[in-house]
């Protein structure tokens, strides 16, 4: 009888996850078909390119650069037990283009910029703004989702790049000033350390990232509940899936570069 | 004609509408009137496509409505919401012109403007809010940037969802007036939601009241004080007792 009970909700609750899965397919699905086809909002897009690109930089610089720094550290502590303290450079580098840097920045924006959207949104919905945009002939996903999805797809690469960058330079700076390393030889171990395909990857995931934590927010945000409850219940649930997605599929995207 | 045949619509174990049935005539002012969520807003809703109904029909000059494509069928539509709604990150003319910028038949933005500033001026507003965000308006200012908004098309068939709910008595009745002109003035068909008895008589042609998700009473608003219905008398007389429970 009990475990019945139990079966059942956990049963109830699954079902509920693969329903939500479904619309959330469902709905990027649609955003792009809706991407691909005019009209398109060049405004909302403009806004959009700024609002999650540029106003993004200045915490991704922070989170970068020490990120990088603490890496540098690390590295020069374990190393030292294998006296390999001189591999810094090349696993600094590693580290951050490969991992650090896209995992980073991709939840610096799912704090930032998904938790954005999706209370804007949501709240938009709440007061019937989504309403009244369809009953002026605008569907809601072409004037509110593609806009913000094609900026995060594109301006989240860039600033996984610019995170990469700065991560470097908060390694490069603690290795420099702290450790010893000559500052040529670090920079040219780096250089020559790191490859085509790591940059790659780097920005692969980034527009990866930039995409499932735009697309979350604005379904968040569109499908939110009624009431000031609804709003945070919906910005509260876009934080917490899209970091979870982007952890997911950055071990996915990780073992596929790994198997090519 | 709108016309809504056995409309149906449940949240949940919530049945709003049960079964709502009403004519909408032509270029003519109708007025539902019923208390706070009888389902009102969700029966306009259910007309502009906004909300499925579980059951039931709605025929726009008798074409059932999810027969005709919806871009051409919302083209047709000006819809005035209860809190206004409007896009709180645009400038006022820019939620004004809203569907000349972004519609199908777009205009150039300075038409656009122009245009926006014009249907400003017919609601009684200045030039000078055009360029103000709606959170610097007041709620009768935000009420008139909305109307203007509504009407910016000339559509045919115009909602007007408690426009003046909200509002202190003297702002009430200069939208109820501006309502009633506007919609002489384009000849358009008229639906509004109100419980504001002052509003009834000044715009209304047709009265219906909703209660209980149903129809319960409809006729011309000369028939309104004498109506005979206990839901009616119980409503414009603002009485505790009646078919109407006060806990709802
Ligand atoms: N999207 C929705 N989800 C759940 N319940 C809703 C929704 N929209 C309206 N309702 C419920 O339907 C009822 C009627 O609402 P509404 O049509 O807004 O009332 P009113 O007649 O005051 O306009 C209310 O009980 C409301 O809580
Ligand atoms: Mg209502």
């Amino acid at each position: 009888m009990r475990l019945q009970a139990v079966l059942g909700a956990i049963g109830r609750q699954v079902l509920e996850l693969l329903a939500v899965l479904g619309r959330f397919v469902l709905f990027a699905t649609d955003t792009v078909s809706h991407m691909v086809r005019p009209p398109f909002f060049f405004r909302e897009f403009g806004v959009a390119l700024f609002q999650i690109g540029w106003l993004s930089l200045p915490v991704v610089g922070l989170t970068a650069i020490f990120t990088g720094g603490v890496l540098a550290l690390q590295i020069y502590a374990g190393g030292a037990r294998l006296n390999a303290e001189a591999v810094v450079p090349q696993i600094v580098a590693i580290g951050i283009v490969r991992e650090l840097g896209p995992v980073f920045v991709g939840l610096m924006i799912a704090a930032r910029v998904t938790s954005s959207i999706a209370a804007e949104l949501a709240t938009m919905k709440v007061t019937e703004q989504i309403d009244a945009l369809t009953t002026l002939s605008t569907h809601p996903i072409k004037y509110l989702t593609v806009p913000r999805v094609a900026a995060g797809l594109i301006t989240v690469p860039i600033l996984v790049g610019v995170g990469d960058v700065i991560g470097i330079l908060g390694g490069y700076l603690v290795s420099t000033q702290t450790l010893g390393f000559s500052q040529i030889g670090y920079l040219n171990n780096t250089y020559d350390f790191l490859e085509l395909r790591d940059v790659l990857s780097s920005l692969v995931k980034g527009c990866a990232f930039g995409g499932i934590a735009t697309l979350i927010g604005c379904y968040f945000g569109q499908n939110s509940g009624r009431g000031a409850q609804g709003v945070g219940r919906a910005t509260k649930g876009a934080v917490a899936a899209a970091a979870v997605l982007i952890l997911a599929i950055n071990f996915a995207l990780t073992s596929i570069f790994f198997a090519l | 004609m709108i016309r809504i045949h056995n409309l149906h619509k449940a949240f949940g174990h919530n049945r709003v509408l049960r079964g709502m049935s009403l004519d909408i005539p032509t270029a003519r002012s109708t007025v539902i009137i019923g208390g706070s969520g009888t389902g009102k807003s969700v029966a306009l809703k259910c007309i502009l496509g906004l909300v499925l109904p579980d059951q039931g029909h709605i025929y726009c000059q008798d074409q059932d409505i999810n027969t005709i494509k919806r871009e051409a069928y919302l083209a047709r539509f000006g819809m005035l919401f209860q809190g206004g709604a409007l896009f709180d990150s645009l400038p006022v003319w820019r939620n004004v012109a809203f569907r000349l910028l972004n519609g199908s038949k777009k205009c150039s933005v300075e038409e656009a403007r122009e245009i926006a500033v014009e249907k400003l001026r017919r609601v009684g507003l200045t030039p000078q809010v055009a360029d103000l965000l709606p959170a610097e308006l007041s709620g009768g200012m935000q009420k008139r940037v909305g109307l203007a908004r509504t009407i910016a098309t000339t559509p045919e068939i115009i909602f007007f969802d408690e426009p003046t709910a909200g509002l202190d008595p003297i702002m009430s009745g200069v939208i109820n007036r501006l309502i009633r002109e506007i919609v002489q003035e384009i000849g358009a068909t008229a639906v509004t939601i109100t419980h504001d008895i002052n509003s009834v008589r000044t715009i209304a042609d047709n009265v219906a009241m909703l209660h209980d998700g149903v129809i319960q009473w409809n006729g011309s608003v000369d028939q309104l004080d004498h109506s005979g219905n206990p839901y009616v008398e119980q409503f414009i007389t603002g009485s505790e007792t009646g078919p109407i429970a006060a806990t709802r």
